[in-house]
């Protein structure tokens, strides 16, 4: 009996997620058809699908596994990167945009899910804060490689260099892919905000179902208490690889929308570097780390945030600031946390079945 | 009980949407009800390269203050908007949005390569207007919306290659370069493809990143062992002043050359500007300069009280890109009535036809890709001052 209460728990708060995503994007809808919706914002609307992507994705690696890892935007450097080589190598060749782009999804997401992996295998292995380490130095590692590399493609095939364009002995018909820190320029602008969201409903169903599967209880067993996990014969390793994995390769899949929805990719420490890992990581932990729902949330509102504070210019990251402190005290609040739990939907769902406990018992 | 919740939290909805929803659109007026010419521009108002942006936004604003005081353009009056952007192509894909919410009608582009590559993108597609006065990566002005003020990345490689072989100001020559910038590289691989035409030996080609910029003892033993004349230093100035001040530690005997770049390494808090003497440079501005141009850009800038860091190269180009904007504005009969894409239209044709004199260059004309064609200006640090060679 008292199982299936919590299963019946979990689904509703898994429907809340889904119906907040829904309500967030019939809204978008009715605005943008209805032209209510400022320039600014429509500019935002595929940096909000990516970044929930992204906290979504880390969530799994830092809320479900545990572990903490720093190299986040390594893998979005590796999607973009790989989906933007992709794009504008076949521009011509594949002319129907969705195609081209679903491919640069799929190869984008592998390609960084792979790099997941490799990383993983040696790492994961390992106890303690050797990943976030490692994480961050792979991080790192990968955009200053990105800065070196100097791709090009002419008649007979790819020519790659790690010094500079004249080294790559392209003939004259020879066309620039990547050129070092210069970047890649000429990206399709394929993405759009349905494509975004949809991919970000997509992260969301694979990480709920991961969290409430077989796998997931498993994963948590050994966030919760390693040794015991280890005892009662749970392969710590081949389910830390997964969830690594799948975070990997969502991470991708944010990188191959970033990629797609600027003419300019370049691997900065802005946009590449351990600050976004950090950002992301800030998204998570202000969401409440665990929470999907509150990762998106967060995510959402980081971002939002500074553009929609621009008319008070040199302030607007002092308020930014700021509103993280209040926000992090704040989650950390007790009474505000009762608050919290008084006005959400699920308990105020719950409350009109049972009786108002909660309503009671402040009163009292 | 419940009503009042319901209640409240529909309000706050109801509160948010609205902040997004109503965000301002321009009406074209200005506060007494006049229609004015409204520019737009991003750059890195805030962080690393603040000074860039900054020089900018104050160069721009002092011609378009002249300009007001003057009648503007045409008899109308023109209105600047500078949003920051980091340096960073999303941050100014966004500030581009934020612009045309405003109701932005011409457009400097942004500062930064990276970030005016992205922004043009975006400029292009609604055919506006981009007179970029300092993003230097060729791809900045792809489509034919897009013009600009400074030489691009490749023309200052193939100049600085130009004038050290033809001024037989050495033979032999090293580099040092940030390979993960986009600026330093770029100039870096012309400047090599032109040495290598013009007979320059190049001895030795020693990189960092922005992640190891600190330390050159490494690259710099290298170029004392190579036996180069001169140190070509297509960097920014503030590596070059621990390059100047590790290189005199290690008795690196050879000439300094750089770029646009260097322009501000006289103002860096700290830094024995003896170190920098005899170094040369290419730049478009030199606040020291005595023609009539830059004399009177500076005192002006002076007379407003700005920062006097910011009276760089940058603010010189965005001066110059108003004027210019003006200029080409006048010639092609512009009004505040027509659209973005209509004076974008008109601008584009009357580009290749002006002829402007300005601080940064006289005689400067442009052709239909964009790109300007003006003399660079070579300058050689004496005494503490910029010296036209």
């Amino acid at each position: 009996m008292k199982k299936k209460r919590a299963l019946k728990q979990t689904t509703k708060s898994n429907l809340i997620t889904y119906a907040m995503l829904a309500g967030a994007f019939v809204l978008v809808e009715i605005l943008l058809s209805t032209g209510n919706i400022s320039y600014m914002f429509k500019g935002l609307l595929v940096p909000l699908c990516y970044y929930s992507i992204l906290a979504v994705s880390l969530n799994l690696v830092v809320g479900i596994l545990g572990d903490l890892s720093l190299g986040h935007a390594g893998f979005m450097c590796v999607g973009a990167y790989v989906s933007a080589s992709f794009s504008v190598m076949f521009q011509d060749a594949i002319p129907q945009d969705w195609l081209r782009f679903l491919i640069a999804l799929l190869l984008g997401g592998l390609v960084a899910g792979l790099f997941g992996l490799l990383i993983g295998i040696p790492v994961l292995r390992l106890n303690g804060d050797y990943l976030a380490i490692v994480t961050l130095a792979f991080g790192e590692i990968i955009k200053n490689i990105v800065n070196l590399l100097y791709v090009g493609i002419d008649e007979n095939g790819l020519h790659v260099s790690m010094e500079s364009s004249a080294a790559l002995n392209m003939t004259e018909n020879g066309r620039m892919i990547i050129k070092g820190a210069l970047g890649i320029t000429g990206t399709p602008n394929d993405s759009t905000f349905l494509i975004g969201f949809v991919l970000l409903l997509i992260t969301v169903f694979v990480s709920l179902n991961l969290i409430n599967s077989r796998t997931g209880r498993a994963v948590m067993s050994i966030r919760d208490n390693r040794i015991a996990a280890e005892s009662i014969g749970i392969n710590i390793t081949h389910y830390k690889l997964i969830v690594f994995a799948v975070s990997a390769f969502f991470a991708g899949i944010a990188g191959v929308l970033y990629a797609h929805n600027l003419s300019s990719l370049t691997a900065t420490t802005k946009n590449f570097g351990y600050n976004m890992s950090i950002m992301i990581l800030v998204f998570v932990v202000l969401g409440g780390i665990g929470s999907t729902r509150g990762s998106i949330i967060a995510a959402v509102i980081l971002t939002a945030l500074p553009e929609v504070l621009r008319e008070l210019n040199d302030y607007r990251m002092l308020i930014y600031a700021v509103v993280l402190i209040l926000l992090m005290l704040a989650n950390n609040n007790e009474k505000l946390n009762h608050f919290k739990e008084k006005i959400s939907i699920s308990n105020f769902l719950r409350n009109r079945k049972n009786g108002n406990t909660l309503d009671k018992e402040a009163n009292s | 009980m419940k009503m009042k919740k319901f209640l409240a939290a529909f309000l706050a909805l109801t509160m948010v949407v609205l902040c997004f929803a109503a965000c301002g659109k321009g009406d074209g007026k200005t506060d007494s009800g006049e229609k004015t010419l409204k520019i737009g521009f991003s750059g890195p108002l805030t962080g690393n390269n603040a000074q860039y942006g900054n020089g900018v936004k104050n160069g721009a604003q002092l011609a378009v203050d002249e300009i007001n005081a003057a009648g503007g353009v045409n008899g109308v009056k023109l209105e600047l908007n500078p949003q920051d952007d980091e340096a960073d192509a999303e941050k100014a894909k966004t500030a581009y949005g934020v612009l045309k919410d405003w109701g932005m009608q011409i457009s400097l582009g942004t500062v930064t390569s990276g970030a005016c590559i992205a922004f043009q993108g975006e400029a292009a597609k609604d055919n506006m207007f981009v007179l970029t006065p300092s993003a230097t990566a060729v791809e900045a002005i792809n489509g034919d919306n897009a013009f600009r003020v400074c030489f691009s990345d490749p023309n200052q490689g193939v100049a600085s290659a130009d004038y050290i072989a033809d001024n037989k100001v050495a033979s032999k020559v090293a580099v040092i370069y940030d390979s993960s910038d986009a600026y330093s590289s770029g100039i870096y691989e012309k400047f090599t493809a032109e040495a290598k035409a013009k007979g320059l030996e190049i001895v030795t080609a020693q990189s960092f990143t922005g992640d190891t910029k600190t330390d050159f003892s490494a690259q710099l033993q290298a170029v004392k062992s190579s036996g180069a004349e001169l140190l070509f230093l297509p960097i920014y100035y503030s590596e070059a002043t621990l390059i100047l001040q590790q290189a005199k530690n290690a008795s690196v005997d050879v000439k300094f050359f750089g770029c646009d770049g260097l322009d501000g390494i006289l103002n860096m808090k700290n830094f024995d500007t003896t170190l920098a003497e005899n170094v040369m440079l290419l730049t478009p501005f030199a606040k020291d300069a005595k023609d009539s141009y830059t004399v009177n850009f500076v005192t002006k800038f002076r007379e407003k009280g700005y920062d006097e860091t910011t009276l760089n190269q940058f603010a010189a180009d965005a001066y110059d890109a108003v004027y210019i904007i003006k200029a080409a504005a006048e010639k092609a009969g512009i009004n505040a009535d027509m659209s973005a894409s209509e004076i974008c239209d008109a601008l584009k044709a009357a580009m290749t036809q002006i002829t402007v004199d300005g601080v940064t260059g006289t005689g400067i004309t442009w052709s239909a890709d964009g790109e300007p064609s003006k003399a660079p200006k070579a300058n050689i640090i004496k005494n503490g001052s910029y010296v036209a060679l």
